[in-house]
């Protein structure tokens, strides 16, 4: 597979190392502890099982994505680790510390960015951060100077003696992250910072998050846009009934749930069927016809067949008008995976979660490059695209 | 990798750099949180900060007692106290115990509203003290429940109140109000955290305002109702309150009076703001 993606503008990695100087948490956590370790998390509301033994290890650094339709339990699950609701059983540990017995320490080290902006909407966004600086413990005058420093770094300085009732759901968010960076946390949970907002203001949070990981700090984010995960998370974990249902990395998740799609474009519709004849026999599998009249596509677990069907394409003298190698998105293993679960089990027993770790093809030209800032509705995976040579 | 946008409502372009979000990345040493009294008072100067860009919520506390103030007087004084001068004399500390007593219930409404928006979710997750949300929200409501009390008084004396305590009775009579709707508003903090909507905090808190100041020795002299019901307004805490201040305004206080609002008082927070801490501290 030699192509690429040509929206992409550098080949840099996703996320830049960590940064060593800024290790705050050394001093008191227990230095080897992973960011974030639950056991066996429970969480009932009455006879609704929010969360259901849940188990997840969250390394230090990077981005770590929670993905999950409405009501998987995601929000549920990070009150339980942000010490904002107590679990009926299991336990988890951040840093190192217990989050029911050692709360206030978790909460000393740990910001939280709820769904719903939690800010108080009739004061101005300064007066918003001075409080929280106040009762973080900063002093009247290093408040009010951290509140000037943050304002300004996150765009907000025309608007920091407005109320943010007055502010757009952009700035809010904005404001909304800063608030959690007062102090700056060892660990962030941003649940769903993203939702609502239009693409400019999200391609902020993105940026406003790789800034943060790159000072070091580990990001636990949820999200419902599987494009959000594939851009930011390092490695991701996909809830549904309260339970994970998989782990890995973004490619081992795509791997998981097998190839993707060979699109192909014939340049004179009554070459058409010819041409899926040739591809049929080339790539060994059933070839579907498009509404379009010169569309051919092809579902494809082997990627190395592709280079041969398209020397046979040539050979026979078709005109490839244009191709597009869907690579499978994460919506299709969301789908996948969301509606495996959904599969009626033995009620109360908990499925393990599928194991990618180790079983997947993890092929090295495999990133989704982060500044590929494309819109989450586009379900297409735009991973590898281009024009074929006539 | 940044990006520059312009803000939805036309302004100059904002610009996200890395650079500029490491930067101001703290690095140096964990402050140490803050104690109870520091938290309470954080966030009671957030009380403040909510009067002073919501002004609207002073009219509640103001316009509502002066209405009622002036018909009693005009409407209901003459035929009520003989006249409109002698029926104020007992009215004005009256009608100040049930106005201060009728505001308490914003603070239940309030701290629901703090939870339905989330922003008690962000006070929660920071290592400060989580009851000082609420003793500063307490505090807070002190200073409007004190700017009724200004207005009332204020506009009692022009209606012809002439105080035997003098200006003394009367701030002492103010401080004994505060402290009782202090305690009082622990029952409405519980009711904000424990229903779901801010309606059915408000509802709730009217239900039981409603008769408490209504059947109590405010607006009518007891001993023209039946006697059962004097039995019944004579045990209702509020009359008793409306005891104690007027006789602290009159100049005329017995202990006895006072003791019975200090008890009452003092019964309010034990039993109410321990259950309220507790709720907002484990609160989900």
């Amino acid at each position: 597979m030699t192509l690429t993606d040509p929206t992409a503008t550098t080949a840099a990695p996703a996320h830049p190392t960590p940064r060593t100087d800024h290790q705050p948490s050394a001093t008191a956590a227990p230095a080897g502890a992973p960011a974030i370790e639950a056991r066996g998390l429970v969480r009932r509301f009455g006879d609704n099982v929010a969360v259901d033994h849940l188990d997840l290890t969250v390394p230090r650094g990077g981005v770590y994505g929670v993905l999950g339709p409405n009501g998987a339990g995601k929000t549920t699950t990070i009150r339980m680790l942000a010490t904002l609701a107590i679990p009926d059983a299991g336990e988890a540990r951040l840093l190192g510390l217990d989050v029911v017995r050692d709360a206030d320490a978790v909460r000393a080290r740990v910001s939280l960015t709820g769904q719903f902006a939690s800010l108080d909407e009739d004061l101005t966004g300064d007066e918003n951060l001075v409080l929280i600086g106040l009762l973080l413990g900063l002093g009247r005058r290093a408040a009010r100077a951290r509140s000037v420093e943050l304002i300004a770094a996150f765009g907000l300085a025309e608007a920091t003696d407005r109320q943010v009732k007055h502010y757009s759901g952009g700035m809010r968010r904005r404001l909304d992250i800063a608030a959690s960076l007062v102090v700056t946390p060892d660990v962030l949970f941003l649940d769903e910072p993203t939702t609502g907002l239009d693409p400019r203001s999200r391609n902020q949070v993105w940026d406003i998050v790789r800034a943060l990981v790159a000072g070091g700090t580990t990001v636990l984010l949820t999200t419902q846009y599987l494009d959000e995960a594939d851009q930011l998370a390092d490695r991701i974990a996909v809830i549904d009934h309260g339970r994970v249902i998989a782990e890995g990395t973004p490619a081992e998740l795509k791997a998981s749930v097998g190839g993707g799609t060979l699109h192909v474009r014939v340049v004179d519709p009554d070459q058409r069927f010819a041409a899926v004849r040739v591809l049929a026999e080339s790539l060994g599998v059933d070839v579907e016809v498009g509404a379009d009249p010169t569309a051919v596509t092809a579902r494809i677990d082997d990627a190395e067949r592709v280079g041969h069907a398209l020397i046979a394409l040539g050979a026979a003298g078709f005109a490839v008008g244009d191709l597009e190698l869907g690579r499978p998105s994460l919506d299709e293993v969301f789908l996948a995976l969301t509606d495996r679960s959904a599969t009626p089990t033995e009620p109360g027993r908990p499925t393990h979660p599928v194991d990618l770790t180790g079983s997947a093809t993890t092929d090295p030209t495999d990133h989704t490059d982060p500044t590929d800032h494309t819109d989450p509705t586009d379900r297409t995976d735009p991973m590898i695209r281009e024009e074929a040579p006539k | 990798m940044s990006t520059t946008v312009h803000e939805p409502t036309g302004e100059t372009p904002v610009r996200i750099s890395e650079a500029s979000v490491l930067a101001v990345l703290a690095s140096g040493e964990r402050p140490t949180p803050p104690g109870r009294v520091a938290s309470s008072l954080t966030h009671g100067w957030r009380a403040l900060l909510k009067i002073k860009h919501v002004p609207e919520q002073l009219f509640d506390v103001t316009m509502f007692p002066v209405m009622m103030l002036l018909l009693f007087s005009f409407l209901f004084g003459g035929a009520l106290g003989g006249s409109v001068r002698d029926y104020v004399q007992t009215f004005v500390p009256g009608i100040l115990v049930s106005s201060v007593l009728m505001i308490t219930m914003y603070t239940g409404v309030g701290l629901n509203n703090d939870m339905a928006k989330g922003v008690s979710d962000r006070f929660r997750s920071l290592p400060s003290w989580r009851p000082g949300a609420i003793v500063g929200a307490l505090l807070g409501d002190a200073v409007r429940y004190a700017i009724s009390s200004v207005v009332i008084i204020t506009l009692g004396v022009v209606l012809g109140f002439r105080p035997g305590g003098g200006p003394v009775g009367v701030l002492a009579g103010v401080a004994v109000l505060l402290a009782f709707a202090f305690a009082v508003s622990w029952v409405w903090t519980l009711l904000g955290l424990a229903l779901e909507t801010e309606k059915a905090v408000m509802g709730t808190s009217m239900m039981i305002l409603f008769p408490l100041t209504f059947g109590s020795n405010i607006y009518v002299d007891p001993e023209t109702m039946p006697g059962w019901l004097q039995r019944v307004v004579e045990l209702n805490p509020v009359s008793q309150v409306v005891t104690a201040v007027r006789a602290l305004m009159d100049g005329s206080v017995e202990a006895g009076q006072l003791g019975w609002v200090a008890l009452a008082s003092v019964l309010f927070v034990v039993v109410f703001a321990p259950l309220t801490m507790r709720r907002y501290t484990r609160h989900d």
